[in-house]
């Protein structure tokens, strides 16, 4: 075996070019397991964070319990809960979810907390209820954070997803188990370039998504 | 309830805990090699950060690295490092771990040390030039203090996402705590799966907790930046 991986070229252009269907089948899984835990983690991370933001002194013990799952590696999140919830897409999601919800939450308040008070103010002159103040101008006005934090949460996401091949789902991670197991540089090389591509585009989607929903911002930059 | 029982049978069982493939001895691989990569990468990356952030070039560099960084995953990383040290000759185990270790570790304290010594205050820098400072004396009395914050906090952030990654070096037929996850897995052990999740993430806590400690300890308090703020500041500038 180890003979075999010593000869053989980084890439074989004709595994690749056999695989095709393959690779795409397993983006498409990746594209899923990501998709579902960034969506529900941002949802999970929005209520989270409108508490700590109405009730600051949750703030502390949210981002605690929230720290502590990010610290803890993924392999070792999902082999905890394997017992539980078996070798299944909800073991692997809620790892996944897990790991978002710190870089949301932390991204969203500080968004919130980083409107200047003149802006409250003057909506509180102009009337505006506290719940129509949170929706029309202060999650507005947080958006370019919450969206960095998404951003960050997403491209985090799409490199975990590639463990939970580990536990039998795995999208493009089960070209890097089966190239490891098999000695096969070029399925891990698959693996990995796909996930970074992967990774890149849904990077570029978010910044699109950012353009889209922030035209003033154009305005104000100019560069 | 009776699987909780079986775990705490796993781990008041002596054999479980002696012998090389042991709790002790795998907990001490793990920590052992992990050390070794984060010192060897920030002997590299800190010296380098530090020089690039006192000319003032690099800039670009540092986004790039810490956003190319994010995008490889651990997992890949650790997997391409195979065939690199099997193809040099240095095969199975400790060196694709180590390889890949280091590569991981590299970027964060890379890019930390860099902005911490480029966004030190130009007015410090300004008023320790009127002193009469040199180039030198600026860095180790200025730039180097100020920037010790950023610096330690990277060495903090690699070492937990070492230790986290070391895990995964079971698959490349090294040691440490990965080995009960993964031969659990491979035995359909689930006992043995959970036990060796638990140490792995013990350690990971437990070296997150060391790192803020010595942060705390050895910053003036006046140097002390919110933790929260360290890697949304490195992520906005991203």
């Amino acid at each position: 075996m180890l003979a075999q991986i010593k000869d053989e070229p980084f890439i074989r252009w004709d595994w690749v070019g056999s695989h095709l269907d393959d690779i795409w089948s397993r983006t498409l899984e990746h594209i899923q397991l990501t998709v579902v835990a960034v969506a529900v983690g941002f949802v999970i991370a929005m209520a989270l964070s409108l508490i700590a933001l109405r009730w600051r002194r949750t703030y502390a013990p949210i981002t605690w319990v929230s720290g502590v799952l990010y610290t803890i590696p993924s392999l070792a999140l999902f082999a905890l809960l394997v017992p539980w919830t078996g070798l299944t897409f909800l073991t692997a999601e809620i790892g996944l979810v897990g790991y978002t919800l710190l870089i949301l939450i932390r991204n969203i308040v500080a968004g919130v907390d980083g409107i200047s008070p003149e802006v409250r103010e003057a909506a509180i002159g102009m009337g505006y209820t506290r719940a129509r103040m949170l929706w029309e101008i202060e999650l507005p006005l947080a958006l370019p954070t919450i969206i960095a934090g998404l951003r960050i949460a997403a491209v985090t996401t799409v490199g975990l997803v590639t463990v939970t091949a580990l536990i039998t789902l795995g999208g493009l991670g089960s070209f890097i188990l089966r190239g490891l197991q098999r000695f096969f540089t070029t399925e891990i090389l698959v693996g990995v370039v796909m996930s970074v591509v992967l990774a890149v585009a849904i990077d570029l989607v978010l910044v699109g998504v950012e353009k889209a929903l922030t035209p003033w911002a154009r305005h104000k930059a100019g560069a | 309830m009776e699987f909780l029982g079986d775990v705490l049978e796993w781990f008041t069982t002596a054999d479980n805990w002696l012998g090389t493939t042991g709790i002790l001895n795998r907990t001490w691989e793990h920590v052992q090699l992990s050390a070794i990569a984060v010192a060897v990468a920030g002997v590299i990356a800190v010296p380098a950060g530090v020089a690039l952030g006192h000319v003032g070039r690099g800039g670009v560099a540092a986004v790039a690295v810490v956003n190319i960084g994010r995008a490889v995953p651990s997992f890949g990383i650790v997997a391409l490092a195979l065939p690199i040290t099997i193809k040099l000759g240095l095969g199975l185990g400790f060196w694709p771990t180590f390889l890949a270790l280091v590569a991981l570790a590299l970027p964060p304290m890379f890019t930390n040390s860099y902005t911490g010594v480029d966004e030190v205050d130009a007015a410090l820098v300004e008023a320790g030039r009127g002193m009469g400072m040199r180039g030198p004396e600026i860095l180790r009395q200025i730039e180097l203090p100020a920037a010790s914050p950023l610096i330690l906090a990277a060495v903090r952030i690699s070492s937990v996402q070492v230790v986290a990654t070391a895990t995964l070096g079971a698959l490349v037929a090294w040691g440490g705590l990965g080995r009960f996850i993964i031969d659990g897995f491979a035995r359909g052990d689930e006992v043995m799966v959970f036990a060796g999740g638990l140490l792995v993430a013990l350690l990971a806590v437990l070296t997150e907790l060391f790192f803020s400690l010595i942060e705390r300890v050895i910053l003036p308090r006046g140097l002390q930046i919110r933790r929260a703020g360290v890697e949304t500041a490195v992520a906005t500038s991203a």
